[in-house]
């Protein structure tokens, strides 16, 4: 178990999370991304936050339908999930996130 | 448009689709800057019918539009409907069209509150880009699959209807059908103003299509179900029998194209009238419909001649036979042959197909050789109420359409196959009579709407140099004589007539000769009392003669007196 968590620390996670202006649910997103990211990924991630409305070409490539929608574009595969991020386990299944052993 | 509205205060302002049929059952097309909600099950047009009222508003209304697909990508798109002619590519590269795919998983993980306007965002920037008029949202019901919170759909759908009608699009939505109700997720319920649903049924193995406009807030529109098909051109809804009966009708005459026909019915068919011409087999049916043909084009008129059982080569033989070539017209591109035969394809193709070659070869003429053939494996209600939605369809463009009817032998003559007789309005009735060993071919005009025409029976003659009517020829009891008894008769009156003739000549000589020889007898009369003045005359001469001569002679006597007295001195 230790040898395996030794060999995630390598990888440096990569988010993207795409909202439509600063609205209640971006806003929600974006703590609940940074409280769960300080959470599992201390210091092995990086997040980066669009705004469609600023950057609307992103929508197309992305092909984002929902927003907010968080993309795990590093460690591969990439992921996708959608929503405020609220519901934490849904989070980290969608991510899949390994939560921490007690 | 503008007048329309300025006119008619209620009605909407419409957006043309530009899809054959569509926009005349739908009083104009879509409500202008309206969502229309487009039902229907998998495989019965709706993508067709988006792409159509795109791709029509980009080529004949110069509106630009966005397509936004939720299952096909723009690929695959682009080549489904390259078979019709479209290129969406072309388009697409000309800024003129925007295809958006979006691209939906099959489980989204949510984890909280979100909605939809990722997607929305993605629909303005593709409207801004190409400066959009026009948008199809093409099976949004994958949209509702991929997500699993109903409530913020249904919000979210409410949203997007309110948010294109505010950009002031013209807008339809695609759905599959629920197995109750229009759409899966109700969505006609957030589509007030324009709901059509598509159908697709199986009858007698034949596929037919139908479409109806199902709500049109604020417009009139068909209530019906009207066929459609989708041929090589796309999407065609069949001629409609709302048309009604307001078409202009015609005065002018045209040549049926047999002189003696033309006198039968005072000169001819009226322009825009259709004919039936109703015979069992080889009456003659075809001859007629190409001597029409040939005068037709001979006119310099186009002529749409739909083979339903022959093949145009073997139709082209067979009139050169009675002297007409119709290659001649068909080479000078006056002529156009629509070969198909009538069990390749179901009832409202054929129907279809006739009505787009109508549409781009404008005929003035068409003949349907035979209606009859449209009998095959379909419901005698459903030819019916085609063949009225066929002949309202020439009225209204004024084509003169001449349906060929087949009779089946041992039909009574008078019935046509599908009881077209009532539709049209002249009616040719051909007929073989069997007399002497021999079958003949008759005419007779059944019926002719505004036309004084003949009541006579006539005979009805194939020769080499076409088709000839004579005035049929009675025997002593009143039946009709045709072919060699018609020729055995008339040789008889023939030869009486001969006898009657000599007759009249003789007596008439006869009176000729009495009266030269009363002339000639008067001639002697007149010389034998001339004979007689002249020796009168000759009478009367000598005596004067003598009577001159005795009063000469008494003169000299006196004479002679006269001087004996002078020289006797008294």
């Amino acid at each position: 178990m230790n040898e395996f968590e030794e060999d995630e620390e390598i990888v440096i996670w990569h988010l993207c999370l795409y909202i439509a202006g600063r609205t209640t649910k971006s806003v929600d997103a974006i703590s609940n991304l940074k409280k769960l990211c300080e959470e599992y990924l201390q210091g092995r991630y990086n997040i980066e936050i669009i705004d469609l409305l600023e950057q609307p070409h992103f929508a197309e490539s992305e092909q984002i339908v929902a927003t907010p929608t968080l993309i795990r574009k590093l460690p591969e595969p990439i992921r996708k999930i959608i929503g405020d991020l609220s519901n934490k386990e849904k989070v980290l299944l969608g991510l899949e996130i390994k939560p921490i052993e007690k | 448009m503008a007048e329309i509205t300025t006119n008619l205060l209620s009605q909407l302002e419409k957006c043309p689709t530009g899809i054959v049929g569509f926009d005349e059952i739908s009083g104009g097309g879509l409500p202008l800057g309206r969502t229309c909600l487009l039902s229907g099950y998998a495989g019965t047009g709706k993508s067709l019918f988006g792409i159509e009222f795109i791709v029509h508003g980009i080529e004949q209304f110069g509106d630009h539009g966005v397509f936004v697909s939720f299952e096909e990508s723009p690929h695959e798109l682009a080549t489904n409907v390259a078979s019709l002619g479209f290129d969406l590519k072309e388009h697409q590269a000309q800024g003129r069209l925007k295809i958006l795919q979006v691209e939906l998983p099959n489980i989204m993980v949510e984890t909280g509150e979100y909605d939809l306007k990722a997607l929305f965002i993605r629909l303005n920037f593709a409207v801004q880009a190409v400066g959009a008029k026009r948008v199809v949202l093409d099976g949004i019901e994958n949209l509702f699959s991929a997500f699993s919170d109903l409530s913020i759909l249904r919000t979210e759908f409410r949203r997007l209807v309110n948010w294109l009608k505010e950009q002031n699009l013209t807008a339809i939505i695609t759905t599959e059908r629920g197995r109750y109700e229009l759409s899966r997720h109700g969505l006609e319920e957030y589509i007030a103003d324009c709901v059509i649903a598509l159908d697709l049924r199986i009858e007698r193995q034949l596929a037919t299509r139908r479409i109806r406009i199902v709500k049109y807030r604020g417009s009139a529109h068909g209530g019906d179900e009207y066929p459609f098909v989708l041929d090589s051109t796309g999407f065609v809804v069949m001629p409609i029998t709302s048309a009604g009966l307001f078409y202009e009708v015609s005065n002018e005459k045209v040549t049926s194209g047999i002189e003696s026909l033309d006198e039968l019915l005072a000169g001819g068919y009226y322009r825009g009238s259709s004919i039936l011409v109703s015979g069992t087999s080889g009456t003659g049916k075809s001859s007629i419909a190409a001597h029409m043909t040939n005068a037709s084009c001979r006119d310099g008129k186009r002529t749409l001649y739909v083979a339903m059982e022959e093949s145009p080569q073997q139709i082209e033989r067979n009139m050169r036979s009675i002297g007409i070539n119709l290659a001649q017209w068909r080479e000078a591109g006056l002529l156009l042959f629509h070969a198909t035969r009538p069990t390749a394809n179901g009832l409202e193709k054929h129907l279809a197909s006739i009505t787009n070659i109508i549409t781009q070869f404008k005929p003035d003429v068409v003949v349907i050789d035979p209606i009859s053939a449209f009998d095959v494996g379909v419901n005698e209600e459903t030819v019916k109420l085609m063949l009225i939605r066929i002949v309202d369809l020439f009225k209204n463009k004024g084509i003169t359409v001449i349906f060929n009817s087949l009779t089946v032998g041992g039909d009574a003559e008078e019935r046509t196959s599908v009881g077209l007789s009532s539709l049209v309005d002249v009616w040719l009735l051909l007929r073989n009579f069997e007399f002497g060993g021999e079958r003949n071919r008759a005419l007779y005009v059944c019926k002719a709407r505004g036309i004084a025409h003949s009541n006579q029976v006539r005979e009805f003659i194939l020769s080499d140099s076409g088709i000839r009517l004579e005035n049929i020829i009675l025997d002593e009891k009143g039946n009709i004589l045709t072919g060699s008894a018609r020729i055995l008769r008339e040789t008889q009156i023939v030869g009486a007539e001969t006898i009657q003739k000599s007759d009249i000549q003789r007596r008439a000589d006869a009176i000729k000769k009495k009266r030269e020889l009363l002339e000639a007898q008067i001639a002697i009369m007149r010389a034998e009392f001339e004979d007689k003045e002249l020796a009168i005359e000759a009478e009367l001469e000598r005596e004067r003669l003598r009577i001159q001569a005795t009063g000469v002679a008494l003169n000299e006597l006196a004479n002679r007196r006269n001087l004996a007295t002078i020289e006797k001195p008294l």
